[in-house]
C-alpha cells in the first residue's frame, strides 16, 4: 500500500477557508453577539484573500488548478461574500433571523464557488456546484417565518435540482463518448477521435448550456430568478445575483473554451441566440416591474446577456472582458442592494419602487449613492458600468460581431428607462411618507467601498483591465 | 503627430484648469452645509467666474495663423486601450470653450432667486454640466470625448427633471433616451474606427487614415444618430421643444447656448474630417434636412402660444441654418455656420435668460398672459428688442453676419437651397416680431401691469450677451479671425480626400441594405 498524498499547496486557500468556516460554525454555539460571527467570517475571508495570490499550480492529477483565471474569479467571490456579510449584519437583525449559521453558510457557498472556478474536471466541478447551490438554497429560505422566503427557497431548490440533473446527464454523455471527465482530455479526445460532428456531443454541450443557463439566469432558463430574488432575504439576493452567477460564468468559460473548444462554432451559435433573448427579455420585462428586487432580478438577467458576449467572442480578449464585467457588476449590484436594504426597517418593507419617491429630499446622500449605482448599471460614464460594457463591446466588435453589439446597445438604451425611473422617483417626486433608513456602520462601509470602486474603476480602469488581462496569461 | 500640435505654452495647464475648476466648485458645494445656501451660490459664482477668467488666455494667446491644435496637454490614461488624456483646441473649438464658461456664470446669476429647492444639488449639476461641456470641446481623444459627452447627460437630466416645469419628468426622460440611443450608436462607430485605424482613439491619428467608402457611409449614419439628435435636426428634434420648455431657465440656457451646439460641433470635428467621402456624398440629404428644419421650425413657431416653446422651435429653425452652412462645404458656409453657432448661443441663450426674468415674476409662459410689457419694464423691453432683432438677423447685430455668410455659402452650393433658406429668414422675422408685439406692445395686460423692471443682478446677467451681439455684429473679424485657418484646413481635408464619383442613390441603398 503505497499512498502518496497529492500536492495540496494549490488547494490551501480552500482548505483554510473550509477550516475557518467549520470553526465559525462551531464557535457560533458559544457566541451570543452574532456581529462577532460576521466579523470573524470577514476576517477569515481576508486571510484567504491574502493566500489566494500565493499559491498556484495543478494538483490531484489535473482535477484542480489554481491559475490566474480562477484567482480572478475567487477575488470576485471573496469581494461578494465580504460585501454581502457587511450588508447583512443589521439586516438579519431587522428580519429577526440573527443566527450565526447564516455566515458559515455564506462561507460554504463561497468555497463551492471557488472549487467551481478551479475545477478542471467535471466531477470536481459538480461537487463545487452542489456545495454552492445547497448552501444558497438554505440561505434563500433563511427567513423561516416568511412564506415568501420559504417559497423562494423551494423554487430555487426544485429548479436548481433540475439543472443539476441536466448537468449530470450532460456529464454522463460526455463520459460515455470520451471516457474521461478531464476537460483538456475531453478536448483532445474530440479532436483526435473526429467526434466534432457527433450529435451526442452536441446534445451534451446543450445540456451544459441548459445547466449553467440556470445558474447565470439566462433566458429561457431564467424563470426562477424573479421569484427567488424577490422572496429571498435581500442580502442573499445580492449575494446570489453576483456569486453563483459569476461562478456559472467561470465554469462556462472554462468548460467551453477548453473541453468544447473543437466545436466552438456550434456553441457560439447557440449562445448568440441565448444572449440576444437574455438581453431582450431581461430589459423589456424589467420595464414593467414595480418591486425593486424583482426589477433588479430582471436587470441581473439582462446583465448576464451582456456578459455572455464575452464568451461568444471566444478568445482571450472576450473572456477578459467577461471577467472584468462580472467584477464591476459585483460592486454596482451589491451597492444597489445595500441601498435597498437600508430602506427595510421594522414594519416597512421598502421594496416597492414608490417607496423611493422623494428620497433625495429626505435622505440626499442615500439617494445620491443610489443614483450612481443606477447610472453605472445603465452604463453611463464616468462610472464603472460604462467601462465594463465598453470592454465587452470592444472585444465583440474586434471579433466581428458588430451587429450583435448594435443589438446590445439598443437594449442598453432601453434599460436606461427603468434605471432612470428609480432616479426619477428619488429626485423628481415628493415624498409620500416618511421613510426611515436603517443605517449601520457595516452597511455604510459596504456602500463606501462599492461607491468608491464604481467611481474609481470608472475613471481609472487601467488597474482592473490589467488584472483581468494578466489573469488570462496562462489560460 | 508631434508637428500637428502646439503644446500648452501657458504657465498653467489651461484646459485642464477650465474643465476641472467647476468640478472642484461642485465638490466644495458638496461638503458645504445644506443650510448655507448663500455660500453655495457664492461658491458657484466664484468658481464659474474664475473658470472664465482662467480661460481668457485662450482668447488672447490663441495663434490665429495655424490650424494646429493649441494649448495641448497629453498624458497617458488607459494604456491597455491606448487611451490618452489628450486636450487641445483649434479655431473651431476655442470659441465654444469660452462661450461655455461665460454661460455658466450667467446660469448661476439667473438662478440666484429662482431656484428654491435642492439648492445644493442644482448648483452642483450646473457646474458639472459646465465641466463636461468644456471637456467635450477640448477632447482630442475619442474615448475622452465620449466620456464627457455622456457624463453631461446625468446632471442635465436632473436639471430638467428636478427643477423644471409641470411636465418636467416626461421631458427629462425623453431628452435622456433620445440622446442616449444616438450616443450609443456613435459608440459602436467609434469602436469600429478604433480597430480600423490600428487601435487608436487619437482624433488626429484617426484623421490620417482613409476609410473605405461603404464603411464611411454607415459610420456617417452612426455618427448622424448622435449628432443630429443633439443639433437637433428634423425629424429627430421632438425632444427639444419639451426639454427647452420644461427646463428651468438655467437649463434652457445651457441647452440652447451650448448643448445643442455639440451636435453641430460633432459634425465639424468628426463627420467631415474623418468621413469626407461620405460627407460629400450625403450633402444633398443633409441640405434637404436642413432646409426642412429651417422652414418647418419657422412655420411651427408661428402657431405657438407658449413663450419658451416658441423660442425652442426657433432653435430648430436656426440650427437648420447652422447645418446648412456646414454641409454647404465651402468656406463661407462653414465659417457662417460656426459663427452662427456662437450667435445662436448668445442670442437664444439671452432670449431664454430674458424669459426667465419675467417667468420668475409671473410664473407663466403663456403669451396670452403678457401684453404691453414695455410700459412697466422699459429696460427689459429694450434688451429684449435687441435680442429679437439679433435673432431676426438685422444688420449690425451678430445674427446678420452669420445668416448672411450661410446664405452666401448655401447659394454657392445650390441655388434652390439658398432661396428656400432665405424664406426661412423671412418667416423668422415674422414670428419674432410678432412675438415681440404680443408681449411688449398691444394693450397692457392687467396681470403684468405692476411688474418691477430688471434689477442690477438681472441686468448684469444680460449685459454680456448684449455686448456680444454688437461686438460680433459690428466687428465680426474679431471672431471670424479664429476660424479662417482651421476652416480652410478642414475644407482641404474634405476636398482632397479623393472625391470619389459617388452615386447617392447607390449609397443610400447600401445603408438600407446594411
Amino acid at each position: 500500500m503505497n499512498f502518496q498524498l497529492p500536492d495540496l499547496s494549490p488547494l490551501i486557500p480552500e482548505i483554510v477557508l473550509t477550516g475557518l468556516a467549520l470553526i465559525i460554525l462551531l464557535a457560533d454555539l458559544f457566541i451570543r453577539r452574532k456581529e462577532i460571527v460576521a466579523l470573524a467570517s470577514i476576517a477569515s475571508v481576508a486571510i484567504v484573500g491574502l493566500l489566494i495570490f500565493r499559491f498556484s499550480g495543478t494538483t490531484f492529477g489535473g482535477m484542480f488548478v489554481s491559475d490566474g483565471y480562477s484567482t480572478f474569479f475567487k477575488v470576485i467571490f471573496l469581494i461578494n461574500v465580504v460585501l454581502s456579510a457587511l450588508i447583512s449584519i443589521k439586516y438579519i437583525i431587522v428580519e429577526k433571523v440573527n443566527y450565526g449559521e447564516y455566515y458559515s453558510l455564506m462561507l460554504f457557498s463561497t468555497i463551492g464557488m471557488m472549487l467551481m472556478a478551479s475545477a478542471t474536471d467535471l466531477i470536481v466541478l459538480y461537487l463545487g456546484l452542489e456545495l454552492m447551490a445547497l448552501s444558497t438554497y438554505v440561505l434563500a429560505g433563511f427567513i423561516r417565518h416568511d412564506g415568501r422566503s420559504s417559497e423562494s427557497a423551494l423554487k430555487y431548490f426544485l429548479l436548481g435540482a433540475f439543472s443539476s440533473a441536466f448537468l449530470l446527464y450532460g456529464i454522463s454523455i460526455i463520459y460515455g463518448l470520451t471516457g474521461t471527465t478531464n476537460l483538456s482530455g475531453i478536448a483532445s479526445y474530440i479532436s483526435e477521435g473526429g467526434l466534432s460532428g457527433s450529435p451526442a456531443l452536441l446534445l451534451s454541450a446543450m445540456l451544459f448550456i441548459v445547466a449553467f443557463g440556470f445558474k447565470i439566469a439566462a433566458v429561457p432558463f431564467h424563470m426562477w430568478a424573479p421569484d427567488v430574488y424577490e422572496g429571498a432575504p435581500t442580502s442573499i439576493t445580492a449575494f446570489m445575483s453576483v456569486g453563483p452567477k459569476a461562478a456559472g460564468f467561470a465554469v462556462l468559460g472554462r468548460v467551453f473554451m477548453v473541453a468544447f473548444a473543437p466545436i466552438m462554432a456550434d456553441w457560439t451559435a447557440i449562445l448568440i441566440v441565448i444572449s440576444i433573448l437574455t438581453m431582450g427579455i431581461g430589459n423589456i420585462v424589467a420595464l414593467s416591474q414595480t418591486n425593486i428586487k424583482r426589477m433588479l432580478a430582471y436587470s441581473s438577467i439582462a446583465h448576464a446577456g451582456y456578459a455572455l458576449l464575452g464568451i461568444i467572442v471566444a478568445n482571450n480578449e472576450g473572456i477578459a472582458s467577461m471577467m472584468n464585467y462580472l467584477m464591476i457588476y459585483a460592486f454596482m449590484n451589491i451597492g444597489a442592494f445595500a441601498v435597498i436594504i437600508m430602506l427595510r426597517s421594522e414594519g416597512f418593507r421598502g421594496e416597492d419602487i414608490h417607496d423611493y419617491e422623494g428620497l433625495a429630499q429626505t435622505h440626499p446622500l442615500a439617494a445620491a449613492v443610489m443614483l450612481i449605482f443606477m447610472f453605472s448599471l445603465t452604463g453611463i460614464p464616468p462610472t464603472a458600468g460604462f467601462v465594463g460594457k465598453l470592454y465587452l463591446f470592444l472585444s465583440a466588435i474586434h471579433a466581428g460581431y458588430t451587429w450583435l453589439v448594435i443589438i446590445a446597445v439598443i437594449f442598453s438604451a432601453i434599460s436606461a428607462f427603468f434605471y432612470l425611473r428609480i432616479v426619477m422617483f428619488m429626485y423628481m417626486r415628493d415624498p409620500k411618507e416618511e421613510v426611515t433608513l436603517t443605517t449601520s456602520a457595516s452597511t455604510n462601509t459596504a456602500l463606501g467601498i462599492t461607491v468608491a470602486a464604481v467611481l474609481f474603476i470608472g475613471i481609472f480602469p487601467s488597474y482592473l483591465l490589467g488584472f483581468a488581462k494578466a489573469a488570462l496569461a496562462a489560460f | 503627430m508631434e508637428e500637428q500640435v502646439i503644446m500648452n505654452q501657458l504657465s498653467y495647464p489651461v484646459l485642464t484648469t477650465v474643465i476641472f475648476l467647476p468640478v472642484l466648485g461642485a465638490l466644495l458645494i458638496l461638503i458645504n452645509r445644506r443650510r448655507w445656501e448663500t455660500a453655495t451660490k457664492w461658491i458657484a459664482l466664484i468658481t464659474s467666474s474664475a473658470t472664465l477668467l482662467l480661460a481668457l488666455p485662450l482668447f488672447t494667446h490663441f495663434d490665429k495663423t495655424t490650424f494646429k491644435m493649441q494649448f495641448v496637454e497629453k498624458h497617458s490614461w488607459i494604456d491597455k486601450w491606448n487611451v490618452n488624456y489628450f486636450l487641445g483646441v483649434d479655431g473651431i473649438s476655442v470659441l465654444f470653450v469660452l462661450l461655455s464658461a461665460l454661460t455658466a456664470i450667467l446660469c448661476v446669476l439667473i438662478s440666484w432667486y429662482a431656484i428654491k429647492v435642492k439648492v445644493k444639488e442644482f448648483y452642483i449639476s450646473i457646474l458639472l454640466t459646465t465641466a463636461a461641456m468644456i471637456g467635450v470641446f477640448c477632447s482630442l481623444d475619442f474615448f475622452l470625448f465620449y466620456i464627457f459627452w455622456e457624463a453631461m447627460l446625468i446632471p442635465m437630466f436632473l436639471i430638467i427633471g428636478v427643477w423644471g416645469g409641470p411636465n418636467r419628468v416626461y421631458a427629462a426622460i425623453k431628452f435622456f433616451l433620445y440622446t442616449l440611443v444616438g450616443s450609443l450608436l456613435m459608440l459602436v462607430g467609434i469602436i469600429v474606427l478604433y480597430f480600423y485605424a490600428g487601435k487608436t482613439f487619437n482624433i488626429l491619428d484617426l484623421m490620417q487614415v482613409s476609410y473605405p467608402y461603404s464603411m464611411q457611409v454607415w459610420l456617417f449614419w452612426a455618427f448622424f444618430a448622435a449628432f443630429a439628435v443633439k443639433v437637433p435636426m428634423w425629424p429627430v428634434h421632438t425632444w427639444l421643444p419639451d426639454a427647452h420648455t420644461e427646463a428651468p431657465t438655467a437649463g434652457s440656457v445651457i441647452l440652447a447656448a451650448i448643448l445643442i451646439k455639440m451636435g453641430a460641433y460633432g459634425f465639424l470635428r468628426f463627420s467631415l474630417p474623418l468621413l469626407p467621402d461620405a460627407s460629400v456624398a450625403m450633402t444633398p440629404v443633409m441640405l434637404t434636412l436642413s432646409v426642412i428644419a429651417i422652414i418647418y421650425g419657422g412655420v411651427i413657431c408661428l402657431g405657438q402660444t407658449d413663450l419658451k416653446r416658441l423660442i425652442a422651435y426657433s432653435s430648430v429653425s436656426h440650427m437648420g441654418f447652422v447645418t446648412l452652412g456646414i454641409f454647404a462645404l465651402n468656406s463661407q458656409g462653414l465659417e457662417g455656420g460656426i459663427l452662427q453657432m456662437i450667435n445662436h448661443g448668445v442670442v437664444t441663450g439671452a432670449l431664454f435668460l430674458s424669459v426667465g426674468v419675467v417667468y420668475e415674476r409671473t410664473h407663466t409662459r403663456k403669451l396670452a398672459d403678457y401684453g404691453g410689457l414695455a410700459t412697466p419694464m422699459p429696460i427689459y423691453a429694450a434688451f429684449f428688442m435687441v435680442f429679437t432683432l439679433a435673432s431676426v438677423g438685422l444688420p449690425a447685430t451678430n445674427g446678420f453676419i452669420g445668416e448672411f455668410l450661410i446664405l452666401l455659402g448655401g447659394f454657392t452650393a445650390n441655388k434652390l437651397v439658398g432661396i428656400l433658406a432665405a424664406t426661412g429668414v423671412i418667416i423668422g422675422a415674422c414670428y419674432m416680431l410678432w412675438l415681440y408685439q404680443r408681449v411688449f406692445f398691444t394693450s397692457i395686460n392687467p396681470k403684468v401691469a405692476n411688474l418691477k423692471d430688471m434689477d442690477i443682478r438681472e441686468t448684469i446677467t444680460l449685459l454680456p450677451m448684449l455686448v456680444l451681439v454688437f461686438w460680433i455684429g459690428v466687428y465680426p473679424n474679431a471672431f471670424l479671425g479664429f476660424l479662417h485657418v482651421s476652416v480652410e484646413h478642414l475644407l482641404e481635408r474634405v476636398n482632397s480626400a479623393g472625391v470619389q464619383d459617388v452615386n447617392i442613390a447607390k449609397a443610400i441603398m447600401e445603408v438600407v441594405v446594411k
